[in-house]
């Protein structure tokens, strides 16, 4: 059973253990800014547990998914807006 | 406790309402505005403040044409909040039947001076890409725009404040007397006119005006820029729109600014609970899903209903009343009020100082309703 | 499609330790079960990511019918809730309801709090367990509530240079709190141990946050003493606010800010029950007690429930103390300035919102509230800047995709006993 899974962030490649969520593979790769904000500033995840949606991706083509809430799965592609 | 005499009481601040106002004090007249909730808190919030030429009757058209214009005169002016955006309408055909209504539609506007495009199926599919495939195409007005109408409710009561105006927020009235209005909390406020703008509240406050409530659904999404580009309506919609007693829906579908879709519509009638009505609300958004395949999947993030007010003939009430000396009337814009309000009040104030106006008001007068039927 | 429809006797609503608890005991009763959570895992937020010391509760419920990722989000008909799922809408059938939706934290607007890598103190914590690294990073932990001891020792453990603790509750409170605390004390003093060496200032707040498109300092004020750390995290919550939304949309009484239970947690709708902080913040103890009173309530095992009152009773009294610690001083008031962002959604400032008296104006001239989060981070904020409370709420109660609002055909499945 492997320990570890290998996903995309913004096209570049990041292995996370099993179970961690697509909101820390992002902010591994140093990205912090994930989208801009209606004024066009920055914005990363603040509250952690879903309910803030700062932390809206793309996820495999599909816009504006809570990362803080999405289990990182081999070969997930993740786009970030920032 | 009497409070001084205003020329004009304007009862209800929503989108009619405030234009009066500001048009009002234009004129230099003293006014008042009362507004039992918040202003622009009534159909005005629940509207999709679509301002939209329409051709369903000829004074249909004047009415929504000459408020047109009047916005596009006012469009500089308005403050960035009203987000004021000439994206256009595009009525959709999705058969031959609605494809020749589209060119029926088009002839009236182009001998009445208001430009349109037709687009066949491909030029349609390269003007909203997210439209379904097998539409048989549409009529572009470019004319059309798009606001967020609370927004420009403010800023008419803030011109109408700012030249003198007054506001009593909060307050609602009780009844109309005969000299102005008396409110719920027992203040008697005179003045020359009296407007009724209260939108679907207006029969309480004018027993036996033929103004009944209408009921809408809308959803709106999150942002998705780029999805859609035009306001999209079905040319069926005029079907929805007429029908007197049955429930319907139709596609209607608007991009705000912010890249949020705002989808509509549904009219019920009588039904008078301002509950989401999911079986309706299903029906409506699987009639935009019928045109947008794509929409199932967006993410949507609130919805909400509201009244309209309807009158019979679908034309509102601009004028005096046909009893009241000072009563007049300025309701019943059923889901046009956001395009009109601006030509309701020039109609309004026109009349309220016996000048003429800049279309035939005939069509409009309350005394319209009340008429005998002529027998030959 | 991946619609799927679950009939059971008791339906809980979050798998955090009140819904654990009360899962277990009303499966103990023999009553068929089922537990829904919007996270990707059980445990809620304390026991995010299955932590160790729950292991003892996720054995007890280890048969119970999970089904996570799941947001609620409407109640069509009585008895009924819909969540969605990635595969598609959940319809839940059910004789009893748990409620058992948690809290979040509270945020307060300050200028620069919506730099990235400014979070709250759970938030920063929820994401470290979910795979950040945060060895060597510098954090200061801010805010208010025994959250920050937490959070703070949690993050040490893993590596991070924790620089401060900064509560803004007086010492004096804090100092009643630990007296009033007494069954907690070997709790404090393992605290207290793991936190040696990190500064823990009371009366004391952020005032800002600095940096160039992600934080890079925070200015702290304490009395007249106003200073500058540079750090690369800002874990800042001001204590938690019960979720109390989905109990609204189905009519439950809310005072105060959580919903109205009685002896047996039982909410003002008659087959609705509700344990933990959505009944009021208390912690975890106080979350497991109510949990198990509702479970056996909803299981007919009153007089067992009965039992649990006295502990319940002394918890509760915590309850109360941490409310009186935690309350937020007025000069939090003055934190927001006119240029900063109160909604995060629409890009709402405060000079805006200070235009408006009352909370609807506000909402439909300002969109502040209208967005994705339906008010759920502003919403602690503007009521303790203007007084202002939330309104009733319609469905969905939380985003959902357009497809999961159209009526859907079900498979059932019933679960299991």
């Amino acid at each position: 059973m492997p320990e570890t899974v290998k996903l995309l962030v913004n096209g570049v490649s990041v292995e996370m253990p099993v179970g961690s969520m697509v909101s820390a593979a992002i902010l591994k790769t140093g990205t912090f800014a994930f989208r801009r904000s209606a004024t066009g500033e920055p914005r990363g995840p603040l509250c952690g547990m879903g309910i803030c949606f700062e932390c809206r991706v793309t996820i495999d083509g599909e816009q504006h998914c809570r990362s803080c809430q999405t289990v990182c799965k081999d070969g997930m592609d993740v786009r970030t807006d920032g | 406790m009497t409070s001084k005499t205003y020329d004009v009481v304007i009862i209800g601040a929503g989108i009619v309402g405030s234009a009066c106002a500001a048009e009002c004090v234009r004129e230099g007249l003293s006014v008042a505005i009362i507004e039992a909730g918040i202003i622009g808190g009534g159909a005005t919030a629940a509207g999709m403040g679509h301002l939209v030429v329409m051709d369903d009757s000829e004074a249909q058209f004047a009415l929504t044409r000459y408020s047109q214009q009047l916005w596009d005169e006012l469009s500089d002016q308005l403050p960035r909040e009203v987000e004021h955006d000439a994206c256009g309408t595009i009525w959709i055909a999705a058969d031959d039947g609605e494809m020749a209504g589209a060119l029926r539609k088009q002839k009236f506007y182009a001998e009445r001076g208001v430009q349109t495009e037709i687009l066949d199926a491909h030029s349609l599919a390269e003007a909203e890409p997210n439209l379904r495939q097998g539409l048989i195409g549409g009529l572009r007005v470019p004319g059309d725009s798009v606001i967020y109408p609370p927004c420009a409710v403010q800023f008419f009561v803030d011109e109408a404040l700012a030249k003198g105006a007054r506001l009593f927020l909060g307050k609602a009235v009780e009844r109309v007397t005969a000299d102005g209005v008396r409110l719920r909390d027992g203040t008697s406020i005179s003045a020359g006119v009296i407007v009724n703008s209260a939108g679907s509240w207006s029969p309480l406050l004018t027993p036996g005006l033929d103004v009944k409530k209408r009921k809408g659904h809308l959803v709106i999404t999150d942002r998705y820029p780029g999805f859609l580009r035009h306001q999209l309506v079905e040319l069926g919609y005029s079907k929805s729109a007429h029908s007197v007693t049955a429930d319907s829906v139709a596609f209607n579908i608007q991009p705000r600014k912010t890249g949020q879709l705002l989808i509509g519509s549904s009219r019920q009638y009588g039904v008078d609970d301002s509950h989401v009505d999911t079986s309706i609300l299903t029906r409506m958004l699987d009639r935009a899903i019928e045109y947008l395949p794509g929409l199932r999947n967006l993410s949507s993030l609130r919805t909400w209903t509201g009244f309209r007010a309807a009158t019979p003939d679908k034309l509102p009430l601009i004028g005096p009343h046909a009893e009241h000396k000072r009563l007049y009337l300025a309701t019943g814009h059923e889901g046009l009020g956001i395009t009109t309000s601006l030509g309701t009040a020039k109609l309004l104030v026109a009349q309220i100082m016996n000048r003429a106006t800049a279309i035939p008001v005939a069509p409009y007068l309350p005394a319209r309703l009340a008429q005998e039927p002529m027998h030959a | 499609m991946g619609d799927a429809h679950h009939v059971c006797d008791v339906l809980v609503v979050g798998a955090g330790p009140a819904g654990l608890a009360a899962a277990w005991r009303a499966a103990q009763s023999g009553l068929r079960v089922v537990v829904v959570d919007d996270n990707p895992t059980a445990g809620g937020q304390i026991w995010r990511g299955r932590s160790p010391d729950a292991r003892v509760w996720f054995e007890r419920v280890r048969d119970i019918r999970m089904i996570c990722g799941a947001r609620v989000f409407h109640q069509p008909e009585p008895r009924t809730l819909l969540a969605e799922t990635r595969d598609g809408v959940c319809e839940l059938s059910f004789a009893t309801l748990v409620l058992a939706t948690g809290a979040r934290e509270r945020f307060l607007p300050f200028p620069g709090w919506t730099l990235p890598n400014v979070m709250g103190a759970g938030g920063l914590q929820a994401l470290v367990k979910t795979g950040l690294p945060i060895e060597g990073k510098r954090v200061v932990a801010a805010g208010s509530g025994p959250l920050l001891l937490a959070v703070a020792t949690y993050l040490r453990k893993r590596g991070a240079q924790v620089l401060l603790i900064a509560e803004q509750a007086s010492s004096a409170r804090l100092a009643r709190f630990v007296a009033g605390a007494v069954g907690k004390m070997s709790q404090a003093f393992d605290l207290k141990r793991q936190l040696r060496g990190v500064p823990y200032r009371s009366g004391c707040w952020v005032v800002e946050a600095k940096g160039h498109e992600k934080l890079e300092s925070v200015t702290l004020v304490r009395g007249r003493k106003r200073w500058q750390v540079a750090c690369d995290y800002l874990a800042c919550g001001f204590h938690l606010v019960p979720n109390v939304e989905l109990a609204e949309l189905l009519g439950c009484v809310v005072e105060n800010g959580s919903v109205r239970v009685d002896d047996f947690q039982q909410t003002t709708v008659s087959n609705v029950y509700s344990a933990g902080e959505t009944t009021g913040i208390g912690g975890l103890e106080l979350s497991l007690i109510e949990g198990e009173i509702a479970g056996l309530a909803a299981g007919g095992k009153h007089e067992i429930a009965r039992e649990l009152f006295p502990a319940r009773a002394k918890e509760r009294k915590f309850a109360e103390l941490l409310d009186h610690t935690f309350a937020l001083r007025e000069e939090l008031k003055q934190l927001a300035q006119p240029q900063t962002i109160v909604c995060r959604c629409e890009d709402v400032t405060f000079e805006r919102l200070r235009e408006h008296d009352s909370w609807r104006a506000a909402k439909l001239q300002t969109r502040c509230g209208m967005g994705p989060c339906q008010g759920r981070v502003c919403g602690g904020a503007v009521e303790f800047l203007f007084g202002w409370k939330a309104e009733s709420v319609r469905p969905p109660i939380l985003p959902v995709k357009i497809d999961s609002l159209l009526g859907h055909g079900f498979s059932r499945i019933e679960a299991d006993q």
